[in-house]
């Protein structure tokens, strides 16, 4: 079975400063990491692998520094990976950056199964699997929180729905996307980093893609753009008060008699 | 949309201009004259290697160097697509969310967010409908002053399948031409609303916490972003239709109609088009509890507790209030507490008539999920905290030393009550 897993690096930290002026944000020089949903996609492949002998390729789209993301995979057991990194991919929305990876999966070929971990933690969407799915023509299913059954022709998994655990079939090639806590992932292993330490991280630009219509990619092709950005409202009508824990816990209490939320 | 294009021979101090960028796009590189990206004029001769400036793909396209930059060295090329006909697309949608045939009351938020948007434009209301034997309950939808619910009942669709549930969709779409999408943000909706959007090669904002409407039909989709610290206001200029989610209880229900008006529409779709390449083996219910969202007081536990044992202290409080008890991401992540508890962005929007929350900080990630309380009461022995900036009331102190005496309070209110009685 052919795995691919969809990773992201990921700014290290949500304090982010930004530029008052222009009101882009500044990330250079912060650590950058792994998005800890995809450490969950990628033992979600792992495991696939271990039961049934597959081959398990990670995929990234980013600056060329997030080759860093995709040896990290190979540490935890990846066979293979690529990163598509291009200037024109640069300001793309959820749509563009769904097509450009979709575009670089073609590249390789349509796997059987493709892995994303649920969101990211600086986007936060959670739309670039299901609109993955959507160019790629292959059916998906979300909130995957179990793998029931790898079938030579199915899948079959748990779906986490907030009334219900549904249990679907659904036939290759596939994606899905998998919840925090599906598995404990696995860490970087010693062995795999000394063993993997020449293997290269391939890098794909527009120009190895079906689709070189640079209108699809980066910021001319994402549909949503920000129009501005401004500091959250302050709320009105405050009372900070700072005082012995036993003043203040009368002063609430009173407080909270007259307003009769009590 | 546009690129930003090097003008080379207008740059005297190559290093300097690596500064300008804060993402590290911009970097001095070694080309061949009339190699690629380099265009010297006429008349130039010769192969040697010259000092260029290139922009790597690092740029997020944020247009700083074409501001501060040395005049004409970097130029930002609007790349224009052809404007759309906004008047071509009429109306705004609601995806009724449901299961099995119950319908989720984000729905309604939505409807009435719907219809006030509506009025600043003169465009219909809709519903979209999918499921089977859902008839009678699209009754319901039009009491809220719903135009139009349009319905697709079928057997294919009696549970949510990615691929018919999409057909549905976008037959709706393509047949209404709606402005506007609204879909709550639910395990389903956030599966559906992205792969319809990508149909239609359209955008999508995931969990706005503000909409609203401008007059050419732009719809202003607005959320926290970049870590929580900025609202992000967003918009889809020249695409079609504008999809927008929205979690529950960021809204608030609109008040039924005297005299509904609206009209149920039976939509037919082709079986062919309702394949499906997933098939449901089970479904075993999850046990009805009843969840945060219901509660009209709450009280939050944050890392300030301290200890495990300190959430005993913030449960009697809790009890004496006759509040449920919620947290914040990082309790809920190390297991202290219930993941269903947790308030937030990744977690549950609350709007109780009090909240209290004890030792939490108030990232915006949290109190995008709570903000909109009545009440909002925070204690935090950081005065900085930025949970003071949405309380109401502020306590500067420690938690541990504090809720003893309300507890005690409470207790004698409570008694004298009882005795009252």
């Amino acid at each position: 079975m052919k795995i691919i897993v969809c990773i992201k690096q990921v700014p290290g930290t949500s304090e982010v400063a930004v530029d008052p002026d222009t009101g882009v944000l500044k990330r250079s020089g912060i650590d950058s990491k792994m998005n800890p949903y995809d450490l969950y996609a990628i033992e979600t492949a792992l495991r696939i692998k271990e039961r049934c002998d597959a081959h398990v390729k990670v995929l990234s789209m980013g600056p060329p520094q997030a080759r860093e993301v995709i040896e990290e995979a190979y540490w935890m057991g990846a066979d293979e990976g690529v990163l598509l990194s291009d200037r024109k991919f640069a300001g793309a929305d959820v749509l563009a950056t769904a097509f450009t990876l979709s575009q670089g999966i073609k590249v390789g070929g349509i796997p059987d199964l493709i892995i994303c971990g649920k969101q990211t933690t600086d986007g936060d969407t959670a739309q670039v699997g299901p609109e993955m799915a959507e160019f790629l023509d292959i059916p998906h299913v979300t909130n995957v929180n179990r793998i029931v059954e790898t079938r030579p022709d199915v899948l079959v998994v748990d779906m986490d729905l907030p009334d219900s655990i549904q249990t679907v079939e659904v036939r290759y090639p596939c994606l899905i996307t998998v919840e925090k806590g599906i598995y404990e992932p696995r860490l970087p292993s010693f062995v795999r980093k000394t063993e993997t330490k020449d293997r290269p991280v391939p890098v794909l630009k527009l120009k190895d893609f079906e689709d070189t219509d640079e209108i699809n990619y980066g910021l001319t092709g994402s549909p949503t753009q920000v129009r501005r950005i401004f500091p959250p409202a302050a709320n009105v009508e405050q009372q900070i008060w700072q005082d012995a824990p036993e003043i203040l816990a009368k002063r609430i209490y009173g407080a909270m008699l007259e307003e009769k939320l009590i | 949309m546009g690129k930003i294009i090097i003008h080379q021979e207008r740059i005297t101090d190559y290093e300097a201009l690596t500064e300008l960028c804060p993402f590290d796009a911009i970097e001095v590189v070694r080309r061949p004259v009339n190699g690629h990206d380099i265009d010297l004029g006429a008349g130039a001769q010769g192969y040697s290697l010259l000092k260029a400036l290139r922009i790597n793909e690092n740029c997020k396209v944020c247009k700083l160097c074409v501001k501060n930059g040395p005049e004409g060295v970097f130029e930002f090329v609007e790349e224009k697509r052809p404007a759309i006909d906004k008047t071509q697309w009429r109306g705004i949608a609601v995806y009724v969310d449901h299961a099995e045939g119950n319908i989720h009351p984000v729905t309604y938020e939505l409807i009435g967010k719907a219809k006030a948007m509506a009025a600043k434009i003169q465009h219909p209301v809709f519903c979209v409908f999918m499921g089977h034997d859902i008839g009678p309950q699209a009754e319901k939808l039009l009491a809220y002053g719903v135009d139009e619910v349009f319905v697709y009942d079928d057997e294919a669709l009696a549970h949510f399948r990615i691929e018919p549930y999409t057909a549905a969709f976008e037959d709706f779409i393509a047949g209404q031409k709606p402005a506007i999408v609204l879909v709550g943000g639910t395990t389903v909706g956030r599966s559906l609303a992205p792969r319809t959007a990508a149909r239609f090669r359209t955008g999508l904002t995931a969990d706005c916490t503000i909409l609203d409407v401008q007059d050419n039909t732009d719809l202003d989709q607005i959320r926290p972003a970049f870590g929580g610290n900025i609202m992000a206001h967003i918009y889809t200029p020249n695409h079609r239709p504008q999809f927008a989610t929205v979690r529950y209880k960021i809204f608030s229900a609109p008040a039924c109609e005297l005299k509904p008006h609206g009209k149920i529409t039976p939509q037919h779709i082709a079986r062919e088009k309702l394949h499906s390449a997933i098939r449901v083996l089970d479904m075993q219910r999850k046990q009805f509890d009843r969840g945060i969202e219901e509660a009209e007081a709450l009280v939050v536990a944050g890392r300030g507790v301290g200890k495990e044992e300190n959430l005993a202290l913030v449960q009697q409080l809790a009890d004496k209030l006759g509040a449920q008890m919620a947290c914040t991401r990082p309790l809920a992540e190390n297991g202290w507490m219930d993941p269903k508890r947790q308030i937030g962005l990744s977690g549950r929007t609350v709007k109780p008539k009090l909240i209290i929350t004890c030792g939490v900080s108030g990232a915006v990630q949290f109190t995008a999920g709570m903000d909109g309380a009545e009440r909002i009461i925070a204690i935090n022995t950081d005065p900085q905290a930025p949970i003071f900036k949405v309380a109401h009331y502020g306590l500067v102190g420690d938690l541990n030393e504090i809720l003893p005496h309300l507890i005690k309070y409470l207790q004698s209110h409570g008694d004298a009550v009882e005795c009252a009685a």
